[in-house]
C-alpha cells in the first residue's frame, strides 16, 4: 500500500459515505451539507489525479457556488416535508435493487475495459496542464466551439432563472 | 502514481448508482437535483481518469469536464429557479404533485 492508494481509499469512502447520506438524510439542510463532503471527496480524487485546475474548479464553483445555491433552495422552500411526512418513495427497496443490478453492471462493464488495471504512465515533466487546458479551450483547432457553446448556454440558463424566479411577474 | 484505472471506474460507477437511487426514490424535487449533481460528479471522475490513463497531452477529457462544470452549473440554476418558482405559486416541492401539464 502506497501513501496515494491509502489517500484513494480514505477519499473513496468519505465520498461514498457522504453520498449514502444525501439520499438517505431526512433534514434537506443536511443532505445539502453531506453533498458539500462529497463534492471535496471528489476534488480530493482530481488532485491524485493531478488535474489541478479541475480542483480549483471543483472546490470554487461547486462547493462554493452550486453548494450554496442548494442551501438556499432548501431554505426558501423549507417547512414541509421536515419531520412529518416520507421523504422517498413507498417503492424504494424495488428502486434499491434495480440500482444494486445496475452498479453490478456497470462494475462488470469496468472489467470488461481492456487493460483496466493498469497504471498510469509518469506525468511528463514538462507538461503544465494548466496552461495546456487553457490553450486547448481558445485553440480553434481543438475546442474553441464547444467552449464558446457552453458560455452562450450558461448565459441563457443564468438569464432564464433569473426570470423564472422572479417575483415581479405581472400575474401570479 | 500507483492506482489502477479499475479503482476511479468502480467508485464512479458507484457514485453513479447512489445518485440514481436518490434520483429515483426522492419525492423532494431539491433532492433530486442533489442526486443529479453526484450522477455528474461521478461521470467527471470517468473523464478525469481517462485523460490521466490515457495521453495526458491531449486535453480531450479535461476540456469535457470543464464543459460538464458548465453544464451542471446552467441545469442546477434553471431547477432551483423553476422549483422556487413553483413553490411560490402551489407551496409544494413534491414532485409528483407538481402536475399541472398532466391530462
Amino acid at each position: 500500500m502506497t501513501a496515494e492508494q491509502i489517500l484513494f481509499l480514505v477519499a473513496g469512502v468519505l465520498l461514498l459515505v457522504s453520498a449514502v447520506c444525501v439520499v438517505t438524510t431526512r433534514n434537506l439542510l443536511h443532505a445539502a451539507l453531506w453533498l458539500v463532503a462529497a463534492l471535496f471527496g471528489v476534488a480530493v480524487l482530481f488532485a491524485l489525479l493531478r488535474a489541478n485546475f479541475l480542483v480549483v474548479v471543483q472546490i470554487v464553483v461547486y462547493i462554493g457556488a452550486i453548494a450554496i445555491l442548494f442551501i438556499f433552495a432548501v431554505m426558501l422552500t423549507r417547512r414541509e416535508l421536515r419531520d412529518t411526512g416520507r421523504q422517498t418513495r413507498k417503492s424504494w427497496w424495488l428502486v434499491a435493487l434495480i440500482v444494486v443490478f445496475i452498479s453490478v453492471g456497470l462494475v462488470l462493464v469496468a472489467f470488461g475495459i481492456p487493460d483496466a488495471g493498469r497504471l498510469p504512465a509518469e506525468m511528463p515533466q514538462d507538461l503544465d496542464t494548466v496552461s495546456r487546458l487553457g490553450e486547448s479551450l481558445v485553440t480553434g483547432q481543438e475546442y474553441l466551439l464547444p467552449f464558446e457553446v457552453a458560455s452562450v448556454l450558461l448565459l441563457a440558463a443564468l438569464v432564464g432563472a433569473v426570470y423564472a424566479a422572479s417575483t415581479s411577474s405581472k400575474k401570479d | 502514481m500507483s492506482i489502477p484505472l479499475l479503482w476511479f471506474l468502480i467508485l464512479a460507477a458507484l457514485l453513479f448508482s447512489i445518485g440514481l437511487f436518490g434520483v429515483l426514490t426522492r419525492r423532494n424535487a431539491v433532492a433530486i437535483l442533489l442526486g443529479i449533481e453526484l450522477m455528474l460528479n461521478a461521470v467527471n471522475i470517468n473523464l478525469v481518469a481517462f485523460w490521466r490513463y490515457s495521453n495526458p497531452a491531449q486535453m480531450a477529457g479535461q476540456a469535457f469536464a470543464v464543459i460538464v462544470f458548465a453544464v451542471a452549473a446552467a441545469e442546477v440554476a434553471v431547477g432551483l429557479a423553476l422549483i422556487i418558482s413553483v413553490y411560490r405559486r402551489r407551496k409544494t416541492v413534491v414532485a409528483d404533485e407538481i402536475d399541472l401539464m398532466r391530462w
